[in-house]
């Protein structure tokens, strides 16, 4: 019985790496390329999500839903891009902080006129929403065998993107010296637009995996994007690969946490103070993680600059 | 002697702040308007010693409100009421807080300063959310304000307003000494040049620290006298969209001016009451207001009072 447990909080932890590197993946091509700070990552997650609310309720299909609710998250990340953030790139920090935090606010409200205060749920498939046996009378729910499967397939396809292609080739060659790359005759405008779409595409694709699971609420994005920002700072801001290793730590290490600290301090002091003590520590668990490896790479674990 | 226009403006602000009480006795409602608005300026005019003269964008200062809040919250708990307990220990805790995270957050520059901020508060957020013992999400009521024997009494709206009142001025007249002291030239010395400071033999590192422990300190300050004033700490007060509004009070009063942070707290509680009274979803008018303002008005409230002086 422990094992199964093990084993099925270790899906669970792989469950929200991979979601974790959906949301870090755009991030972090952002970042890197364009370098602005964008808070507002976390409102294209929400999008996502209530589009496929939307679009599942009225073609009665969850995979449908996710089809029409991508392009949409899609043109959405490119609509704010081109009327919002464009005007951006050139300004410090604090400005990018400061505006992308105002266009939260005005998604959130938003969000609370067009879909109302309460929250949404998206219906699954009947084939969807059972179990299956992962091993001998260890069942796992499909949904989020599904979700994992998802998200190696989509950080398989960003690897061949970015490495094998013309893109991909100039993704690089802008996150390196994205001056350059424009003098040579690349519109960088463009490049931008295009990349930002694919981040937004890519949160939007995390907010409609985890749509069924967690309700689709207003604020759903906020607090996601903070871990999200943990996995880049540990992965090394601009690496994709970097997110994919953090994502993953940082999920499996959040899903231990919660599940199995508190028998671990049990083993150590007593059973009272364990209990009180364990949901504060698995809280602040990833946080310490980041803490710690920042003391010793400041740069993350993955700095594509410095090699 | 002759006054800038500034100065004026200043001197009359602040005699209004004085006197407005004394009209306003019987509007409850108003007093405690101004106190929130003061509060906030104090934690504003903190974080702008960060922001504006240290350039560091920290996105994690409304912590430092939660953990004066929950100084008085915590001790009221067990029933100690003596603010002379109360507040060294919320001022103690600020400043060991403050010098832990900064002393992590200053090994690292732009993008990821901005983001380990954010994150070390969010895990101090996290941590009053999971404490059941002090009310997880819900916090606790501080049903008795701080007790300072018998020599003032805080239960008094108007009484808690000069307390308040004369912290402010009390933080405006440290942080100019500060910032015109060897310590603030140092300070924005880096801000515009770190690598000559550097090079000058200056510890650049440990002044940044120092400034941010003096920051989280004065913060920690106004989040005692928040906890006193609203009667109740949540851990709501350390969420990060809190810190987001501390950072836009600095931004829309004017960045690295002594006293546009009071101005933009002020402007921007004014703001969220007017746009509130004018409709529920206040917020979608007050989005795209920040984008407008981070865009358009560089220098912010302060610059409207004529050309910048160094005050």
């Amino acid at each position: 019985m422990t094992w199964a447990l093990l084993l099925e909080q270790t899906l669970n932890g792989f469950q929200l790496g991979v979601l974790l590197f959906l949301l870090a993946a755009g991030l972090t091509l952002v970042f890197g390329i364009m370098d602005l700070v964008n808070l507002a990552h976390g409102s294209l997650y929400m999008a996502g999500a209530f589009f496929c609310a939307t679009f599942t309720d009225w073609t009665d299909s969850f995979i449908l839903g996710v089809l029409l609710a991508l392009p949409a998250t899609l043109l959405l990340g490119i609509v704010v891009e081109m009327i919002a953030l464009r005007t951006l790139y050139a300004r410090d920090h604090l400005d990018q902080v400061l505006a992308t935090f105002g266009i939260i606010l005005f998604f959130n409200e938003l969000a609370r006129i067009v879909w109302g205060p309460e929250g949404l749920v998206i219906p699954l498939p009947g084939w969807l929403d059972g179990n299956i046996e992962i091993m001998a009378d260890v069942f796992y729910p499909t949904f989020r065998i599904l979700i994992i499967a998802v998200g190696l397939l989509v950080a398989l396809g960003l690897y061949v993107l970015v490495a094998k292609t013309r893109i991909g080739m100039l993704i690089r060659a802008g996150a390196s010296d994205r001056d350059m790359v424009g003098v040579l005759g690349v519109n960088v405008k463009m490049l931008f637009t295009l990349i930002f779409g694919l981040g937004a595409a890519l949160a939007g694709l995390a907010g409609m995996m985890a749509g069924p699971i967690i309700e689709v609420n207003i604020g759903m994005g906020e607090e996601i994007l903070i871990l999200a920002f943990v996995v880049i700072v540990i992965g090394g801001i601009g690496s994709i690969r970097g997110a994919f290793v953090a994502a993953l730590i940082v999920g499996l290490i959040d899903t231990m946490g919660r599940s199995f600290l508190d028998l671990l301090l049990k083993t150590l002091i007593s059973g009272n103070a364990a209990e009180t003590a364990a949901p504060a520590l698995s809280a602040m668990l990833v946080y310490i993680l980041m803490a710690t490896v920042l003391f010793f790479r400041p740069q993350g674990l993955f700095a594509p600059r410095s090699g | 002697m002759t006054f800038s226009r500034r100065t004026i403006f200043i001197a009359l602000f602040l005699a209004g702040l004085a006197l407005l009480p004394v009209a306003l006795a019987d509007q409850p409602f108003y007093v405690g308007l101004l106190s929130r608005a003061m509060i906030l300026s104090i934690a504003a005019i903190s974080l702008n010693l960060l922001l504006g003269y240290g350039n560091m964008i920290s996105f994690g200062h409304a912590v430092y409100i939660g953990i004066g809040a929950y100084s008085v919250g915590i001790f009221a708990y067990y029933e100690i009421y003596d603010g002379f307990i109360q507040w060294p220990v919320g001022l103690a805790v600020s400043a060991l807080v403050a010098l832990l995270f900064g002393a992590i957050s200053l090994r690292t520059k732009g993008v990821y300063f901005i983001m380990i901020t954010l994150a070390l508060a969010q895990m101090l957020y996290f941590l009053g959310v999971s404490v059941d013992e002090y009310g997880a999400d819900d916090g606790l009521v501080i049903d008795v304000r701080s007790e300072f024997a018998g020599l003032i009494d805080l239960e008094e709206g108007i009484a808690l307003y000069y307390v308040i009142f004369f912290f402010l001025l009390l933080t405006i007249f440290i942080v100019h000494k500060l910032v015109h002291s060897r310590f603030g030239i140092v300070l924005r010395g880096a801000k515009s040049n770190e690598a000559r400071l550097l090079a000058l033999g200056f510890p650049v590192y440990r002044y940044k620290l120092m400034g941010f422990v003096i920051a989280g300190v004065i913060c920690g300050l106004a989040g005692l006298l928040l906890g006193n004033f609203t009667n109740f700490v949540n851990p709501d007060m350390m969420h990060w969209t809190r810190s987001g509004e501390l950072i836009f009070m600095v931004v829309l009063g004017g960045l690295g001016s002594l006293f546009g942070p009071v101005l933009g707290a002020f402007a921007f509680l004014l703001l969220e009451e007017i746009l509130s009274d004018f409709t529920i979803h206040w917020q979608i008018i007050f989005g795209p207001f920040l984008i407008l303002a981070v865009l358009f008005l560089r220098g912010g409230i302060n610059s409207l009072l004529g050309s910048r002086s160094d005050g």
